[in-house]
């Protein structure tokens, strides 16, 4: 039989070779046997039987990450299973990741357990500080992997610690991390590192952190062995804190509550001092104030906040929309999500300038359904609508407004108590139940909502054409208003 | 007062950081020291360096800037009307603490909190103040998540983001009832602008701008929350619902969920209960049926309150035996994700499986199913639950004897 002797440092890229090179030669898995350790003199140097075909091995990147894990493990069949997987992969008899496979299922197995211990390797090397003589300060450790996994484990600490020389020595390989340079070697001596000053803190920080109250030894010793303990400079405080445990929890349960300390009634006085900055009420700061916490209707309830409206406080001209949208709910502001958009740009080409507008909605809190992670837009209702109208009307009462511009039906509906029949009734004034002109079109979200593209288009002429009339409208019922005050 | 030791310090704030579950380091953005111009690694999944005896994870140096708070919420330890001793970190001695194990390999890095001092500003500016230092003096490259002070400056709260990988905040209650009686100072209003307003810079910073520069990255772990269990009458449905809502408003990558405990100096407001842990446990189960197995909180919450003795998905099962059982090489991956003891993976592993021939009831185990709670529920070639599916005694197979619940 033909042995192959891979080397302790490197052997997962000298199988790798190895197996290319055999299967390029067409030698049967049977023929070969493994092992790692030193090459003895040529005793076994027999040219090995050809008898298979010869085979040029291409695997997935996948499935060479999957043989490099398993490679890592410490059975010592674990070369001429991937030899032979390898072999079967690369004729097609075989699809990696077939977990029905027994060999399959064992390679997949056993790299997953690498995985963990290279996982743990991360979580558990303790480093502690050792003199150096360089600016670089200097660290090692002493580690017991249950694998051979140094050689994988180590370029993560080699990413993380850039800045600092280091050493990890375990049983059979240590890894040295000097200036930069990430090395390997067979481990010549097993003393472990001296303790350091720090190792107490971190021992004062894992008792603290620690809660007597919720103690479940079982799912700590499953994600923290005892087989690496003696290694842990925290270990040796777990005993006492899982004895000690029910009785510091039973003497919190069982204290009565003190009287609160001097500085509670201090705080508390200081806490109470009156806001510095009362809105005078009647004004329109006093109202949006009131309003943060409206509680009229359940809408409060999902909603991050009130979107109230805003602009001049003096405005001629009003816009009521519907209610806020997903970006609305999140900034506080009306009209800035993807509908707010479309308003802007036809306003402006109507010729009508936001800055001047007071611009609110019907409802003012976002009334949406959730989705997985997403809010779906929900109408509100009639009930919700007719809520939030307290809010609308006192707006009203401070703006007063020469011209409301209401877009679409609910805003329609709770200016002038009807939403039916909205696009026979858009571009037409109607008067408010206190006989403010109010003038109608459709929400610019309807336009967003339109599928066909084209129609899309000529819906936003025909709303900009509705704006223009709208400001049209508004101009005369300055100048008449101006011609009344004169 | 004597001056308190490092460590005297590291004990009492440590101690009153622990109330707080998250303890995640995994996500964000890749970095690395390798070229030897900084110190720490990031990105990928999280390592947790060591557990405690409560079998929580210890992954950061958690820990708060202060515990002088001018809050008084019930449920805290640090409430201002609570006696337990106090103490400070100077910014120096938090940068110090968190270089120190980091090198030691103790921690991946830092989660800071804090009591309320003076004001919102003055303690977030504090916080900002030590990550800052963390980054830019000492090239620091762990993980860092802060938590954000409700009502501090969009300033603040914007350079926060910057250093910090991953921004949170606590809703604290399932409902804002139960907030305003137990923690009078904190609004829920305040809490959920606070946490649009990272949702809202997180989306914009991911943005670029019409030269195609990408911006500066803001809070690349995303945020999270917590919710006490337990402190008020809230049932399980209103905190799923809750936790459902956050998830959709902000983008949530979590929320935790955390077992009201026994605290040292409990208030008179609220006596202290034994820990409700199952049922953390269970809203946990139930909050990954919403997130990765298309489950609606109307679904598994029905009743109100979780099954305590069986899982939540296997509780959804029993009641709909009528959809079961499933044909394993037919069903559509909604219906794989809802058979008890298939996880996520299982289902990945079967639907790959499908595409290369039958998959046989043996073959299901190696897949990693779990097949004492799957099989009653499936059928594949060489198995037929027969009548299992539909026994009136089926439940009992899965629940543990009843003497087990006296201990919960």
């Amino acid at each position: 039989m033909h042995q192959v002797v891979l080397p302790v440092i490197g052997t997962v890229a000298a199988w790798r070779a190895e197996a290319r090179r055999l299967a390029a030669g067409g030698v049967p898995p049977e023929a070969v046997s493994w092992r790692v350790g030193q090459a003895e003199a040529d005793l076994f140097a027999t040219q090995p039987p050809a008898t298979g075909t010869p085979r040029q091995i291409n695997l997935s990147r996948v499935a060479i990450k999957g043989l490099e894990s398993a490679l890592c493990h410490r059975d010592p069949e674990r070369f001429a299973r991937a030899y032979a997987l390898v072999l079967r992969l690369s004729q097609g008899s075989l699809r990696w990741g077939d977990r029905a496979d027994p060999a399959m299922r064992k390679v997949m197995l056993q790299a997953k357990a690498v995985h963990r211990d290279i996982h743990k390797m991360h979580a558990f090397v303790r480093f502690r500080e050792v003199e150096s003589t360089d600016p670089r300060r200097a660290f090692a450790a002493w580690f017991e992997p249950e694998h051979p996994i140094v050689e994988a484990a180590t370029p993560f600490f080699a990413n993380r610690f850039g800045d600092m020389d280091w050493v990890i020595a375990t049983p059979a390989v240590t890894a040295r991390f000097i200036a930069g340079q990430l090395s390997f070697s067979e481990t010549e001596s097993t003393q472990r590192p001296p303790a350091d000053d720090t190792e107490d803190l971190w021992r004062t920080y894992y008792a603290s952190i620690f809660n007597p109250a919720r103690l479940m030894v079982k799912a700590m010793q499953s994600e923290m062995p005892k087989k690496y303990w003696h290694n842990l400079p925290e270990a040796d405080l777990i005993p006492n804190l899982i004895r000690t445990a029910e009785a510091r929890a039973a003497k919190m349960e069982a204290a009565r509550p003190t009287d609160p300390p001097a500085r509670r009634a201090a705080v508390a006085r200081a806490m109470a001092m009156p806001e510095k900055t009362e809105a005078a009420p009647g004004t329109m700061e006093d109202l949006r104030r009131q309003a943060q916490g409206c509680t009229r209707c359940p809408l409060h309830g999902s909603a991050t906040q009130i979107v109230f409206g805003e602009g001049p406080h003096d405005a001629d001209l009003m816009i009521v929309g519907e209610q806020p949208g997903d970006r609305e709910d999140l900034t506080g502001r009306p009209f800035v999500g993807p509908a707010g958009e479309v308003f802007d740009t036809e306003a402006r080409a109507a010729g009508l300038e936001r800055e001047q507008i007071y611009i609110t909605n019907a409802v003012k809190h976002f009334k949406f359904s959730v989705r997985g992670k997403r809010r779906i837009h929900q109408r509100p209702n009639a009930d919700e609508v007719q809520s939030c109208r307290w809010w609308l009307t006192r707006e009203r009462a401070l703006v007063r407004p020469k011209l409301i511009i209401a877009m679409g039906a609910t805003a329609c509906q709770t200016l002038t108590g009807s939403g039916a029949g909205l696009l026979r009734r858009r571009g037409t004034v109607e008067a408010a139940e206190d006989g403010m002109p109010v003038f109608i079109t459709v929400h610019p979200s309807y336009i967003l909502r339109l599928p066909d593209p084209a129609q899309q288009t000529a819906e936003r002429v025909a709303f900009r054409d509705d704006l223009e009339t709208a400001g049209h409208i508004l101009q005369t019922l300055c100048q008449s208003a101006a011609q009344t005050n004169a | 007062m004597t001056k308190r030791t490092l460590s005297e310090k590291l004990a009492i704030l440590s101690d009153a950081a622990k109330y707080d579950a998250s303890c995640a380091s995994s996500g964000g953005q890749r970095r690395g020291s390798r070229d030897g111009s900084g110190l720490g690694s990031s990105g990928g999944a999280g390592i947790c360096h060591a557990y405690a005896p409560d079998g929580r994870c210890i992954s950061l140096l958690k820990i708060l800037m202060t515990n002088f708070c001018i809050y008084d919420c019930a449920y805290c330890v640090n409430r201002v009307s609570s006696r337990v001793e106090r103490a400070r970190f100077s910014v120096d001695e938090v940068v110090r603490l968190t270089i120190e194990f980091y090198r030691r390999n103790y921690i991946e890095g830092l989660f800071l909190s804090s009591g309320i001092i003076r004001s919102p500003d003055d303690t977030m500016a504090d916080m900002v103040r030590i990550a800052r230092t963390l980054r830019q003096q000492e090239n620091f490259r762990g993980y860092i998540h802060l938590k954000t002070i409700p009502d501090a400056a969009p300033e603040l709260i914007d350079e926060a983001g910057r250093w910090a990988d991953r921004l949170s905040i606590n809703v604290e209650m399932p409902t804002e009832a139960g907030l305003t009686r137990l923690a009078p100072e904190k609004s829920a209003t305040g809490i959920r602008k606070a946490m649009a307003e990272v949702r809202v810079r997180r989306e914009a910073s991911r943005e670029r701008s019409h030269t195609g520069k990408r911006k500066a990255r803001f809070a690349p772990a995303g945020q999270s929350t917590q919710v006490i269990v337990g402190a008020d009458a809230a049932d399980d449905r209103a905190i799923l619902t809750q936790s459902s809502t956050l998830y959709a408003n902000y983008q949530l990558s979590r929320v935790y969920y955390s077992a009201f405990s026994p605290i040292p100096d409990a208030s008179k407001n609220l006596p202290l209960i034994r820990p409700p842990l199952l049922r953390e446990h269970r809203l946990y189960q139930a909050d990954w049926l919403l997130r990765f197995y298309g489950f609606e909180v109307g679904e598994i919450a029905q009743k109100g309150m979780l099954d305590l003795e069986v899982d939540p998905k296997l509780a959804w099962a029993l009641e709909h035996r009528a959809a079961f059982p499933v044909d394993v090489n037919r069903a559509p991956k909604e219906m794989l994700l809802r058979v008890p003891g298939f996880g996520t993976k299982t289902v990945a592993r079967i639907l790959a499986a499908r595409r290369h021939g039958a998959v046989r009831y043996e073959g299901l185990a190696a897949m990693g199913a779990v097949m004492k709670n799957a099989k009653a529920f499936i059928v594949a070639p060489g198995w037929s639950p027969r009548g299992m599916t539909d026994d009136a005694a089926l439940k009992t197979r899965f629940a543990p004897p009843p003497e087990q619940l006296s201990l919960l």
